[in-house]
C-alpha cells in the first residue's frame, strides 16, 4: 500500500498463529465469540460460511486460509472479527476469523512503515504498513483489499463447471 | 362513487393546499415578496379552475373570492398583513375541509357552510373594492358590512314577512312586495293568516305572513331594499337556503308543501330537506353512472386519503418486520422448549399479531400493475408503426397487485415478450387479410391473482410458433437429437433456452424467439414460471406465473447431513421415500420411479459435497418448475416453514443454485436452494455420464402418463 498513514489511529490487534496483525478500529463493529457457521457448498475453503449476527446474515473467512496458512481450528480463544468493508461501493458486513483477538492500541504515524516488498508471506497488496511496538511487529492490514470482490473471483470459477462443447 | 379523475384532483388539490400552506408561512415574513404572491394566487386559481371542471362548484366559488383577494394583492391595491395571511391560512383550511367533504361525498353541513360564509365576508371586507373589470357580473352594489350574504350566483333565499298591521292604511300592499321579489327571479310563497278573533278582524288590518321562497342571483341587500320603507315595524326574515342550482322543481314542490302544511316551519328544516333531496339525487347518479358494483360502499371508506411515502422506508418497514418474524419463530421455539403454558400462551400471541403486522406490512409494498402495463402502450404504438403493422393492445387486470420489488423487475421481461409478439407473433395487415383475420392484431396483456401467485399473461393473436422450424434449428444448434421426438412443450422451451437466440441468421426461419432467455433468467430470478400454449396460424399465450411477493415465502426445510437447506414450497409436489435399492447405486444414474413415472433426481449429499452423519433413509422432494419434474434426494424432511429471505450478500451473489439463508427459530442459518439454476448445474456436470436426452426423453415419458 503507497498511502502513508499519517493521523494517529487506534487499530485492534489480534493473532493467526504466532503473528500480530492489526486493523484500524473504525472498521470493527465488534468481536463475537466463535459460534457455528453454516458453510456455503460450493465455495472455496476460505469462505467458511455464513452465521447468523441477530437475525442477519453475515459472511464469515477464513484469514489464515486466505493467507495461505492452515486453517483456523475452533479453539476457546477463536474470535469473529466483525468488519464494515466497502465493497464495489457497498458497505458490507464481514466476519473474519482469528485466532485469538489482543487489545486496541493507539499508534503514531511515525512507527509505521510502509509495507516491505519481500519477506511476508503475505500478498503485500494486503498489507497497510508495518507497525512496531515493543519490539513486536505488528501487521497492520488493508482490510477492504483483503476481502474485495476482485481476488474473491475464485467463487465463480469454482462453481462454474466447464460446460460440455 | 368518485370517479378517478375525481379523486385525483383530491390528491392533486391536497398538495396544492400544502404547497399554498408553505407559502403562506413564508409570506408572512416576507410580505413584499412578489414571487410569493404570485405562487399563492395560482394554488388558488388552479384550485378554482380545477374543482370547477370536476363538479366540485362550492369549492370553485370558494376559493374564487379568495383568488380575487390575491389578485388585489398582485396589483399592489392590497397589502400583505398578518391578518390576511391568517384569514388565508383559515380559508386553506376550509378549503381542506370542503375537500374532505367532497371526498366522503356529503354535502358540507350548515356550520362549515356558514364559517366559510364568514370568511368570505371578512374578506370582502378587506378588500373592500373589487378592482374594476374583475367582477362577474357588472352590477354595482355597496358592501353592508351586517349584511353577510354578497354573493353573486344565484341562491334560493326564504323571506319570512309579516308586514305591521296597519300597512293597508299606509297605502301599501304587502303583495306589491311580493312582485317586486318575483321580478328579480323564481319565486313561489305562501300566505298565512294570523289567527284572530272574528270580530277584530277588519278589512283594513292585515293580519297576512308571507312565506316567501325565491331563487336569485341578487344580492341579499337587494332583497332588503325591498322591504325598506316597512322594515321598520314588520317582521323579516331573510334565510339563504341553498345554492339555487341544488333545488330542482320537485324540491320547490316539497318546500312549498312543507310550508303550507305549517306556518312556523323552521328554516332549518328546510335546509335539511333541500340536502337530503340533494344526497338522494346523487345516490341515483352515482348508481347509474358505476353500473351498480360499488354503490353499497359507505362514504366513510373513502375518506382514506392516501400518502406518498418514500420506498426505502417501507422496503425498512418490510425488513423490520422479516426480523421480527425470524424472532418470534425463536420465541415460539423457546417456549416449547421450556414448556411453560403461560409463556406458549404469550407466544401464540405473539405469533398471531406478528403474522398481521407481516401481512400488512408485505401489502403497503403491493402497487397495482397498471403502471407498468401503461408503458406498453406507447411502446406497441411506435413499434407497430415503424413494422408497417397495425396492433392494438388490450390490458386487463390493471389493479392486480404484486409487490413493489417484483414489478420492477418484471418490467424488462414483459418489454421483450412484447416486442416479440409485435415483431415475429403479429404478421402484416396484408397477410392478415390472406388468411383471413382482422387487418390489425391484437396482443392481450392481462393479469389476475391465483392463489398466493400472480398470473401475468401475453397473448396474440398472430401467426403462433413454428414448432417444425424450432426443431430444425435446435438440431442444426445440437441441442436436441435429429431422432428425438420431443414434445411440443418441450420444443417450446427451447425457446428460452439461452444460446437458441443468438444464432441471428436462423432467427427468420424460426419466427419467434429473440431476447427469450432474457426473459426466462429474469423470471427464474423471479422465482416465477413460464408457460407457453401455441396455435399456429392462431396465435400464442405467454403466461408468466410469478410469486405475490419476494421477501418471506412457504419453504419446505430438509436436512443434509448436519446442514439445512429449504426448498421453496411453491414448486414441491411430493416427498417421497428413496428405496433402499436406489439409495446404494449411490452417484449413478440417478431416476426414481415415482408410481410409474421416472423422475430424474439430484443427490444433494452428493451435489453440495456434504460428508459425515448418514442417514439410514433417505426421502426425495419432487419438485415441478416449467412442467418438468425434478427430485432432490435428502437425509430427512424437517416440515413446512415461513421463511424470510436474507439475501447472502455480494460475496456469495455468483454462488449458483442458492438463492439466500434465512434464520431459523434456534438461531441456525439454512440456505435456501434456488430450484432451475441448482438443476442446471447438475445437469451439465452429469453430462459427462448422463446426456441430456435422457433426462428429456423421461421427462417426455412422464408427459405421456
Amino acid at each position: 500500500m503507497n498511502e502513508t498513514i499519517t493521523e494517529t489511529t487506534q487499530y485492534l490487534t489480534f493473532k493467526l498463529e504466532d503473528e500480530v496483525y492489526a486493523t484500524d478500529i473504525a472498521q470493527v463493529r465488534e468481536v463475537l465469540e466463535y459460534s457455528r457457521v453454516t458453510k456455503v457448498p460450493r465455495t472455496p475453503d476460505y469462505m467458511r460460511g455464513v452465521i447468523n449476527l441477530r437475525g442477519r446474515v453475515v459472511p464469515v473467512l477464513d484469514l489464515k486460509l486466505r493467507f495461505g496458512m492452515n486453517r483456523t481450528e475452533q479453539t476457546v480463544n477463536t474470535c469473529v472479527i466483525i468488519v464494515e468493508v466497502n465493497m464495489e461501493g457497498e458497505t458490507m458486513v464481514i466476519g473474519a476469523l482469528a485466532d485469538s483477538v489482543q487489545e486496541v492500541i493507539e499508534m503514531d504515524p511515525s512507527v509505521i512503515e510502509p509495507a516491505p516488498k519481500i519477506g511476508t508471506k503475505l500478498n503485500t497488496d494486503f498489507i497497510r504498513g508495518m507497525g512496531k511496538r515493543d519490539e513486536q511487529f505488528i501487521i497492520i492490514l488493508d482490510i477492504d483489499k483483503v476481502f474485495s470482490a476482485d481476488n474473491l473471483g475464485a467463487v465463480k470459477a469454482t462453481m462454474a463447471e466447464p460446460v460440455l462443447e | 362513487m368518485m370517479d378517478r379523475n375525481q379523486q385525483a384532483f383530491i390528491e392533486e388539490a391536497r398538495d396544492l393546499l400544502s404547497g399554498l400552506e408553505d407559502s403562506l408561512l413564508e409570506i408572512e415574513h416576507d410580505p413584499l415578496n412578489s414571487e410569493l404572491v404570485g405562487k399563492i394566487f395560482r394554488a388558488m386559481h388552479t384550485i378554482k379552475g380545477a374543482s370547477s371542471m370536476f363538479g366540485f362548484d362550492a369549492i370553485a366559488s370558494f376559493t374564487h373570492d379568495i383568488e380575487t383577494a390575491f389578485d388585489a394583492v398582485r396589483e399592489g391595491v392590497v397589502a400583505v398583513t398578518p391578518q390576511l395571511v391568517s384569514m388565508t391560512l383559515a380559508s386553506r383550511d376550509h378549503i381542506s375541509a370542503l375537500l374532505s367533504s367532497a371526498e366522503s361525498e356529503v354535502e358540507p353541513d350548515l356550520e362549515l357552510t356558514s364559517a366559510g360564509d364568514e370568511l368570505l365576508k371578512r374578506f370582502r371586507e378587506l378588500v373592500p373594492q373589487t378592482p374594476p373589470g374583475k367582477t362577474d357580473t357588472g352590477s354595482p352594489h355597496d358592501v353592508k358590512q351586517m349584511m353577510p350574504e354578497t354573493n353573486q350566483r344565484a341562491a334560493l333565499y326564504r323571506i319570512h314577512f309579516k308586514p305591521p298591521e296597519n300597512i293597508l292604511l299606509r297605502g301599501l300592499d304587502p303583495m306589491n312586495l311580493i312582485q317586486e321579489l318575483a321580478a328579480m327571479g323564481e319565486e313561489r310563497h305562501v300566505v298565512h293568516s294570523e289567527e284572530t278573533s272574528p270580530d277584530e278582524s277588519r278589512a283594513d288590518l292585515c293580519h297576512s305572513v308571507y312565506d316567501v321562497l325565491l331563487s336569485t342571483s341578487h344580492p341579499l341587500e337587494s332583497l332588503q331594499d325591498v322591504f325598506i320603507f316597512v322594515e321598520e315595524d314588520s317582521e323579516l326574515r331573510i334565510e339563504k337556503l341553498a345554492d339555487a342550482s341544488a333545488c330542482d322543481k320537485d324540491v320547490w314542490q316539497r318546500l312549498i308543501e312543507a310550508m303550507q302544511a305549517s306556518k312556523g316551519v323552521p328554516t332549518s328544516v328546510l335546509i335539511s330537506m333541500i340536502k337530503e333531496a340533494h344526497q338522494i339525487h346523487q345516490r341515483v347518479r352515482n348508481e347509474s353512472s358505476t353500473y351498480g358494483g360499488a354503490g353499497g360502499q359507505h362514504p366513510d371508506l373513502k375518506s382514506a386519503q392516501s400518502i406518498k411515502v418514500p420506498s426505502e422506508r417501507l422496503d425498512k418497514l418490510v425488513n423490520l418486520v422479516g426480523e421480527l418474524v425470524t424472532v418470534q419463530a425463536r420465541l415460539t421455539q423457546a417456549a416449547v422448549n421450556l414448556s411453560d403454558p403461560s409463556l406458549t400462551q404469550i407466544a401464540e400471541e405473539v405469533e398471531a399479531l406478528i403474522s398481521e403486522l407481516r401481512d400488512n406490512a408485505m401489502s403497503i409494498r403491493m402497487v397495482p400493475i397498471g403502471t407498468t402495463f401503461g408503458r406498453f402502450k406507447r411502446l406497441v404504438r411506435d413499434l407497430s408503426a415503424e413494422l408497417g403493422k397495425e396492433i392494438q393492445l388490450v390490458t386487463e387486470g390493471e389493479d392486480t397487485e404484486l409487490d413493489k420489488t417484483v414489478i420492477e423487475r418484471l418490467g424488462d421481461p414483459l418489454v421483450h415478450m412484447i416486442r416479440n409478439s409485435i415483431d415475429h407473433g403479429i404478421e402484416l395487415p396484408a397477410q392478415r387479410e390472406q388468411v383471413g383475420k382482422a387487418r390489425a392484431g391484437t396482443i392481450r396483456l392481462s393479469a389476475s391473482h391465483s392463489g398466493t401467485s400472480v398470473k401475468i399473461s401475453i397473448s396474440d393473436d398472430g401467426a403462433g410458433f413454428d414448432t417444425e422450424a424450432i426443431r430444425l434449428k435446435a438440431v442444426m444448434q445440437g441441442m436436441i437429437d435429429p431422432d428425438a421426438t420431443p414434445t411440443e412443450q418441450e420444443l417450446l422451451s427451447i425457446v428460452f433456452a439461452p444460446g437458441f437466440s443468438t444464432a441471428k441468421e436462423v432467427t427468420s426461419v424460426s419466427g419467434r424467439g429473440v431476447g427469450m432467455d432474457v426473459v426466462h433468467r429474469s423470471i427464474e430470478e423471479l422465482g416465477g414460471q413460464i408457460e407457453v400454449s401455441n396455435s399456429p396460424g392462431k396465435g400464442a399465450t405467454i403466461t408468466l406465473k410469478l410469486p405475490l411477493t419476494l421477501a418471506i415465502i412457504e419453504g419446505l426445510l430438509v436436512k443434509v447431513g448436519s446442514e439445512l437447506f429449504v426448498l421453496p414450497l411453491a414448486s414441491i409436489k411430493e416427498c417421497v421415500e428413496l428405496p433402499a435399492l436406489e439409495q446404494r447405486r449411490g452417484k449413478g444414474g440417478q431416476l426414481i420411479n415415482v408410481r410409474g413415472e421416472i423422475i430424474p433426481y439430484v443427490r444433494l449429499r452428493d451435489f453440495f459435497g456434504i460428508t459425515g452423519e448418514t442417514s439410514t433413509y433417505e426421502y426425495v422432494v419432487i419438485t415441478e418448475i416449467d412442467g418438468r419434474r425434478c427430485g432432490f434426494a435428502v437425509d430427512a424432511v424437517l416440515g413446512e416453514h415461513q421463511i424470510v429471505i436474507k439475501s447472502l450478500g455480494l460475496m456469495y451473489k455468483d454462488v449458483e443454485g442458492i438463492s439466500g439463508a434465512t434464520v431459523l427459530g434456534d438461531g441456525t442459518v439454512a440456505l435456501i436452494i434456488d430450484i432451475p439454476p441448482l438443476i442446471a448445474v447438475a445437469v451439465r456436470e452429469r453430462e459427462r455420464l448422463v446426456r441430456f436426452e435422457t433426462i428429456a426423453g423421461d421427462d417426455s415419458r412422464n408427459k405421456r402418463n
